[in-house]
């Protein structure tokens, strides 16, 4: 491990640190338009998160994940504007709900091999997002506005339920990056970064890939359901094009992620970061922001498919974020292997 | 009453024959390169502007656009697979899945940026309205029917080339194990550019129908590409002939669905899709 590699590692350490500290007291200190921004942030985070676990570790590469934030949308209005349940809870439900969905969706899409995987969750997100403009209770295919009973319940006023919110989304990703730091760590974690470098040969060492794809999948649903409650109480309204979104929940996050770096836990992170800063400062070129994500997206696969996390790799000498098991390093190997010689002459 | 139901269904099935299209040009895609393209619906989307710009700006007739672009749309093809395809085949599922998908978003808005999202439809002259009386007050439109026609025509060719053909052989050989094809002295890289080629071809061919029978806008490419999905996955992977069926099972629901109400169109071929799916994972008509 050279000297400026792990000065870069502290670095970045530091950096991410003092983010999350930034984050932890936003609401005293950024004005509301700026806590709207952050609020998206942390949105589209976790979203890119799970989307990073299924894509970049349990070779799930699914273009329908914007199903299950609509979804949450859909039962969070359903809860707390239909049937009265308390606002807060009506949260929970919509990720219990979007994991109720994801049962019979994994049934289904799980039939199709990987590459044909992709095109089927997204058959089902279209089929569901039509379904929901079937529905009239919720305003059919324009869609309904969350009554003003419901969002006076997160704040009587405009600047502290921005706070409100933000807070919300905040726990959401807090809970979202800590829980799925554990599982990476965990033995699961094990047999996902096995399976990430090589599946076969995961399964031949027998990594259960079928449970570890299952329980990935079932994992996502319930933060993606929550994410959608949350977005819905930032556009305060429900419409099918809008909480089914794919440009927003599918498009947006696959380039996060890809940009990132997928397959790493820092990738979703810095690819977000990377995306709130060409969005924010590169609006006025409209349309061209796409073009520019696709371009950049195809150039990271081609040039560095790891993504700007991968790069970055190549001059720091560990990972920002331990987050997945390595075999013992060099040093002690070579150690023992030196000891053993000595041993035997 | 009974007319109307036989109209819409005799309308699906044609509407069937343009899914059959874009179906075969995805499942020879498939079938040789083993991934699914995402961008194939915004290809066609693509060519079919091109074939705008020819007959309204340029004033060209609509034949004589189509049989431009047919070339075009095969060396674009060839070049697609050869310079951008080529690069991340053999890699996994996920850098092909992940580049066609950014190719489709940068299609998508080059398109937006340089049309409008205006809907637009390519002018095909009399044809468009004429109809044969086939009694009962049932009407075929002539365009449609020939639509249903070519798309077998085509499916027939397709199968032709693949099965009778040397080009076909060293298609399927390096489909079936690019390794072994590589080590009998195929070249394997140019092999599927060509294939690729073909692709292309079939995707001009039915732009060009599309074109001119349906509306189209910047952001149709995804509603073609999953249609073209449903219908290679209904009629059982690798099966031209499956995709004919295929896709007239989802024109024929569709057409259903809408004389119910239109919004139910799109959603009837869907809801159709995945109750055949899960009943039968393996299309009607799966190879081998």
């Amino acid at each position: 491990m050279n000297a400026s590699g792990t000065w870069l590692i502290a670095i970045g350490r530091l950096a991410l640190i003092l983010g999350a500290g930034v984050l932890a007291a936003a609401p005293f200190l950024f004005a509301p338009a700026q806590l709207q921004i952050l609020t998206q942030f942390l949105s589209l985070l976790v979203i890119a998160i799970m989307w990073n676990l299924l894509a970049g570790y349990a070779d799930i590469v699914s273009i329908g994940q914007h199903a299950f934030v609509g979804i949450g949308a859909y039962a969070f209005f359903a809860f707390a504007a239909l049937a009265g349940v308390n606002p807060y809870l009506s949260l929970l439900l919509g990720g219990v709900t979007a994991f109720v969905f994801a049962v019979p969706i994994m049934l289904v899409i799980f039939r199709l091999r990987a590459a044909y995987l992709a095109v089927g969750s997204w058959v089902v997100a279209e089929t569901l997002m039509l379904g929901a403009g079937k529905l009239s209770a919720f305003g059919g295919g324009s869609g309904v506005s969350v009554p003003i009973s419901v969002v006076k319940a997160f704040g009587a006023q405009a600047a502290a339920r921005y706070a409100t919110i933000y807070w919300l989304a905040f726990a959401l990703a807090a809970l979202a990056l800590v829980s799925t730091y554990l599982l990476m760590r965990s033995k699961v974690g094990i047999g996902l970064t096995a399976m990430r470098d090589n599946e076969e040969g995961a399964g031949s060492v027998g990594v259960n890939l079928i449970a570890l794809r299952v329980l990935c999948f079932l994992w996502t649903a319930p933060f993606l359901g929550i994410a959608g409650g949350v977005i819905t109480l930032q556009k305060l309204r429900v419409a099918p094009p809008a909480s089914f979104s794919i440009t927003d929940w599918t498009v947006y996050v696959i380039f996060i992620v890809v940009i990132g770096g997928i397959g790493s836990f820092e990738g979703p992170i810095i690819g977000a970061i990377v995306f709130f800063l060409i969005r924010e400062y590169l609006a006025e070129i409209g349309l061209w922001h796409f073009i520019l994500l696709g371009v950049l997206s195809i150039a990271v696969i081609l040039v560095e498919p790891r993504g700007l996390w991968g790069l970055a790799r190549r001059f720091v000498s560990d990972d920002l974020i331990p987050a997945s098991f390595r075999p013992p390093r060099q040093p002690v190997m070579s150690a023992r292997i030196a000891s053993e010689n000595a041993e035997a002459s | 009453m009974a007319a109307i139901w036989i109209n819409q269904i005799v309308q699906g099935v044609l509407l069937g024959g343009l899914y059959a299209m874009f179906a075969m040009g995805l499942s020879l895609s498939i079938g040789v390169m083993q991934f699914v393209n995402i961008a194939h619906g915004d290809l066609i989307v693509l060519v079919s502007f091109l074939l705008l710009t020819l007959t309204s700006g340029l004033g060209l007739p609509p034949l004589l656009a189509a049989a431009i672009t047919l070339p075009i749309a095969f060396v674009g093809g060839f070049l697609l697979q050869r310079l951008l395809l080529q690069r991340v085949l053999g890699k996994g599922v996920l850098p092909i899945i992940l580049v066609t998908f950014g190719l489709s978003i940068i299609i998508q808005n080059g398109l937006l940026s340089a049309y409008g999202a205006d809907t637009r439809k390519v002018a095909g002259g009399a044809i468009e309205t004429a109809t044969i009386p086939i009694g009962g007050g049932v009407n075929i439109g002539v365009l449609p029917f020939i639509i249903f026609l070519s798309a077998i025509v085509l499916i027939f060719a397709l199968d032709r080339l693949l099965y009778h053909t040397r080009l076909g052989a060293r298609i399927r050989a390096v489909s079936d194990d690019v390794a072994t094809a590589n080590l009998i002295g195929l070249k394997s890289a140019r092999i599927y550019a060509v294939a690729m080629g073909v692709v292309g071809a079939t995707i001009a061919i039915s732009a060009a129908f599309m074109s001119v029978w349906t509306n189209f806008d910047p952001s149709s490419g995804p509603s073609r590409l999953l249609v073209a999905f449903e219908a290679v996955v209904l009629g059982g992977l690798g099966s031209l002939w499956g995709t004919l069926v295929g896709g007239v099972a989802l024109g024929v629901a569709q057409a259903i669905g809408a004389q119910f109400d239109a919004a139910w169109q799109i959603l009837a071929g869907h809801i159709l899709f995945l109750v055949i799916f899960v009943i039968r994972p393996q299309g009607l008509f799966p190879r081998n």
